[in-house]
C-alpha cells in the first residue's frame, strides 16, 4: 500500500510491521513523532506491545537490554544528546549481544544546543559494536527497520537505523508499506537461543577475567578478550548476513539490492562524490548538472557504515581519479570519519592496483546549516577540476567567518 | 496474614551456593541467602555493580541458582521494568522480578530510574542492601553513609552530612509497601520479603547490612553490630503498608519495653567512628531520644485508645 507520510511515521510503521514486543522511549526532538505514533498504535489496539514511557534515555535502553535478555523483540529511538546519554548502555547492549533495533533520528549535539540535523550523534557512536545503517529516504527507513530486526536476530548484534532529523523525519514522501503477511513471513517471531528463565538459570554479563577460565565441569570458557574478538568476527560476518537478508527482501518485496552502498552514475565516473543520508540524494542533482556540462562525475552513498563495507567501497571507487567526501560529522582534530574510513579502505586496494585517487573532504550542514545546491555544485566542480593539486586540508561549505 | 517464620519453618532449599566470594563476615551473605529463600526459584534478579556482583561469582562460575541479569550501575529499576515488559509480552506469568542493589546503586546513581519505576507503578520488588558506602570500590562515602563515618574519601574529618533517608523517599512515591530490615534479623527480613511479594507495584525493602572491612569490626561481630544499630534506636525496623507506618520486630519490642541501649555502644564497636567525640556521640544520642520520644507518644496514644 502506498502512503504519503513523514519519515518518522515510516519508521513507526516499520516497527509495527516488525511486531516489536517491548518499546521504551524518552522524548527528544526530532525523534518524538516516531515514538508518539507507536504509543498511538498501541493505545488504539492496532499493535500488541508493551510501551514503557521511561524517565531517561539511559533507562530506555536499560529496558530494552532487559526485555531483549528476557526474549522479547525490543525497540527504542532517540536523537543527539539522548543517544549520548545512552552511551554506556549502547556498549552494554552490543557486549551482551542483544538484537535490539534503535532508530537514531540524526541531530547535532550540544553544547551549544542545536535541534537541527547533522550526523555527529550517531557517528560518535561508531565504535560501540552496533551495526549502523543509514537511510536515504522514507522507503529506505521503513524497509531498513524490518531488515534490521532480521539482521540483528541472525547475528545477535544490535542495529541502529539512522536517518536525518527534519530532512527525512519531518518531511512527507510517498512510500510503500510492506504487506503484513509478507512482512510476517519475512520476519518470523524472535526465538532467542537463550533468554532469562527461572527454569534454566544463568548469570548474564557477569564479571569476566583477563584470561580464559574453566567452568565447574572443566570446560574452557571465554575471557573478555575472546568475547571481544568474537564480536569483531561476527560484525565482519554480518556483512554477508545483510547481503543475504537484503536479497531475500528484494525477492519478497521487490526493493533493495544495495545493502552496502548506493552508486549513481558511477560506471564511467572519473570523480565520485560521497555522502550519507538525504545529502547523497541532494548530491545526485549536482551530479546531473555536472554531467550535463561534460564532467565525468558520479555519486555514492554509504548505506552500511558499521561494519564498514571496505571491499564494496574500494570496488566501487576502483579506477576513479578523485573522491570527494561530503560530511555532516567531524572527528575534531582530524577530518570527517567517513573520509578517514574511505582512505583506509582504499589503502589496501590502492596498494594492489598501484592506484591512489585524491580524496577531498568537505564539512557541511553541522547544526542544520542550510546546504545550498549551488554551494555543492561549486565545491564539486572545483574539486573535479583542481582536485589532484588541491592541498590536503579540510574544507567547509557555507562557513560565514 | 503471615504467621512469623522461625528457624524451624524457614525453607531448607538454598539458592546461594556455599563458598561464594563475599568477604568473611559479610552480612550481605546472610541477607542474600535468606532473601532468596523468601523469593523462591521462580524469580529473575537484576544486579548492578556492587559487592553482590562479586558475591555472585566470576564468569563462568556463579554462586546463585537464579537467572540473574547484571546491568549498568544506574539502570537496575529500569531493567526490572524491561524484564516485566518482556514477561508480559511473552505471556509468562508468576515470575518474581527483583532488583537487588547496594546503597550507592539505590540512593545515588540508581535513584532516578528507581523513582521513574515507582511513578509508573511497575510490579517488582527492589531491595537495597545498605552497607553505608561504596564498599566494593574500597569504602568511599555514599548517600547513606552516616554522619561522622570515616571512609576512603572522608579520611580525616569523617562524613560531614547526614545519611540520606531512602525509605522515606520511596514512601513519598506512595508505593504500596516499604520496609526496613537488618541482616542481623534474617527471619524478619524473610517475612517482609514474603509480604512485599503480595503487593502490586514497586515494593521497597531496605536492609541495614554490616560490613566488617568497611565499618572496622571483627568479622565475627557482623550480627552483633547489626543488632546494636537496632537496639540503640539508631536504625528502626518498620514497615509502611499503603501509607500506614508501624515499627516491627525488634524495634517494636524496644518501643514496648521503652528501653534503648546507649548509641555509644554502637559507635564504639566500629573503627569508622573513631573520630566521633563524646560530645558528638551525645548529640546523636539526643537525636535518637527525640525520635523515639515520638514513638513512645504514639504508643501512649494507642494505649489510651485501647483503654477507652
Amino acid at each position: 500500500m502506498q502512503m504519503i507520510e513523514s519519515g518518522n511515521v515510516a519508521a513507526a510503521l516499520g516497527v509495527k510491521l516488525s511486531r516489536a514486543q517491548v518499546i521504551a522511549a524518552y522524548p527528544i526532538t526530532p525523534q518524538t513523532p516516531l515514538t508518539e505514533k507507536l504509543s498511538e498504535f498501541i493505545e488504539a489496539g492496532d499493535m500488541s506491545a508493551e510501551y514503557i514511557p521511561v524517565e531517561s534515555e539511559h533507562s530506555a535502553l536499560a529496558v530494552c537490554i532487559a526485555s531483549s535478555s528476557a526474549g522479547a523483540r525490543s525497540f527504542t529511538a532517540t536523537s543527539a544528546n539522548g543517544l549520548l546519554y545512552m552511551h554506556e548502555q549502547i556498549h552494554w547492549a552490543s557486549g551482551a549481544r542483544l538484537p535490539i533495533v534503535m532508530c537514531v533520528v540524526n541531530r547535532g549535539v550540544g553544547a551549544p544546543w542545536t535541534v537541527w540535523n547533522d550526523h555527529q550523534d550517531s557517528m560518535s557512536q561508531r565504535d560501540t559494536g552496533w551495526i549502523q545503517i543509514y537511510a536515504n529516504d522514507h522507503q529506505q527507513i521503513i524497509d531498513a527497520v524490518i531488515k534490521a530486526y532480521a539482521l540483528a536476530e541472525e547475528v545477535m548484534i544490535p542495529v541502529m537505523v539512522c536517518y536525518d532529523g527534519y530532512l527525512l523525519s519531518h518531511t512527507y514522501m510517498p512510500f510503500d508499506i510492506p504487506d503484513v503477511s509478507l512482512a510476517d513471513s519475512f520476519l518470523p517471531p524472535y526465538k532467542p537461543a537463550y533468554c532469562l528463565d527461572p527454569g534454566e538459570p544463568a548469570n548474564l554479563n557477569t564479571v569476566t577475567l583477563p584470561d580464559v577460565r574453566d567452568d565447574i565441569n572443566g570446560n574452557r570458557a571465554h575471557g573478555y578478550f575472546e568475547i571481544r574478538h568474537l564480536l569483531q568476527q561476527d560484525m565482519i560476518a554480518s556483512m554477508d548476513a545483510l547481503e543475504r537478508i537484503d536479497s531475500r527482501f528484494k525477492t519478497v518485496f521487490g526493493r533493495g539490492g544495495n545493502p552496502f552502498i548506493e552508486s549513481y552514475r558511477t560506471d564511467d565516473a572519473e570523480f565520485i562524490a560521497v555522502g550519507i543520508g538525504s545529502l547523497s540524494y541532494h548530491l545526485r542533482d549536482v551530479v546531473d548538472n555536472l554531467r550535463d556540462e561534460g564532467i565525468s562525475v558520479g555519486g555514492m552513498s554509504i548505506q552500511l557504515y558499521r561494519p564498514f563495507p571496505y571491499s564494496a567501497v574500494a570496488e566501487a571507487l576502483k579506477g576513479c581519479r578523485g573522491i570527494i567526501v561530503f560530511e555532516k560529522a567531524l572527528s575534531y582534530g582530524y577530518q570527517g570519519p567517513v573520509c578517514s574510513d574511505i582512505k583506509s579502505a582504499l589503502y589496501q586496494h590502492g596498494r594492489q592496483n598501484s592506484h591512489r585517487p585524491f580524496v577531498l573532504n568537505y564539512i557541511l550542514g553541522l547544526g542544520g546549516r542550510e546546504i545550498v545546491t549551488k554551494d555543492l555544485y561549486d565545491a564539486l566542480k572545483l574539486s573535479c577540476t583542481t582536485g589532484p593539486d588541491a592541498p590536503d586540508e579540510l574544507r567547509w561549505i557555507g562557513l560565514k567567518i | 496474614m503471615h504467621t512469623k517464620t522461625t528457624i524451624l519453618t524457614l525453607p531448607e532449599d538454598e539458592l546461594v551456593y556455599p563458598g561464594n566470594r563475599a568477604c568473611a563476615g559479610c552480612a550481605l551473605g546472610i541477607a542474600y541467602r535468606i532473601g532468596l529463600k523468601a523469593l523462591g526459584k521462580n524469580t529473575i534478579i537484576v544486579v548492578p555493580p556492587s559487592c553482590l556482583t562479586v558475591l555472585q561469582g566470576l564468569y563462568p562460575i556463579a554462586a546463585t541458582k537464579l537467572p540473574s541479569l547484571n546491568v549498568t550501575f544506574a539502570s537496575t529499576a529500569a531493567a526490572a521494568t524491561g524484564l516485566l515488559g518482556a514477561l508480559k509480552a511473552r505471556n509468562k506469568k508468576g515470575i518474581n522480578v527483583v532488583g537487588w542493589a547496594g546503597d550507592g546503586g539505590t540512593s545515588d546513581i540508581g535513584l532516578q530510574s528507581l523513582s521513574g519505576a515507582c511513578e509508573r507503578g511497575d510490579n517488582f520488588l527492589f531491595v537495597c542492601y545498605d552497607n553505608e558506602g561504596y564498599m566494593n570500590t574500597g569504602v568511599q562515602r555514599s548517600g547513606t553513609t552516616p554522619l561522622g563515618a570515616l571512609t576512603a574519601n572522608t579520611p580525616i574529618k569523617g562524613k560531614l552530612q547526614h545519611k540520606k533517608d531512602v525509605p522515606a523517599i520511596m514512601n513519598a512515591h506512595r508505593i504500596p509497601y516499604v520496609a526496613t530490615c537488618s541482616a542481623a534479623y534474617p527471619l524478619d527480613l524473610y517475612d517482609k520479603i514474603k509480604k512485599a511479594l503480595t503487593f502490586e507495584g514497586v515494593k521497597y525493602i531496605h536492609i541495614h547490612t554490616p560490613c566488617p572491612p568497611g565499618w572496622g569490626f571483627d568479622p565475627r561481630y557482623a550480627v552483633k553490630v547489626g543488632k546494636l544499630a537496632v537496639e540503640t534506636g539508631l536504625y528502626e525496623l518498620y514497615e509502611v503498608e499503603n501509607s500506614h507506618v508501624r515499627l516491627t520486630g525488634a524495634s517494636k519490642k524496644l518501643m514496648e519495653k521503652r528501653k534503648l541501649l546507649p548509641v555509644k555502644d554502637y559507635f564504639r564497636a566500629q573503627s569508622r567512628f573513631a573520630i566521633l567525640s563524646d560530645n558528638q556521640i551525645e548529640q546523636q544520642q539526643k537525636e535518637v531520644n527525640e525520635r523515639w520520644k515520638d514513638y513512645f507518644e504514639i504508643l501512649d496514644d494507642s494505649d489510651e485508645e485501647t483503654a477507652d
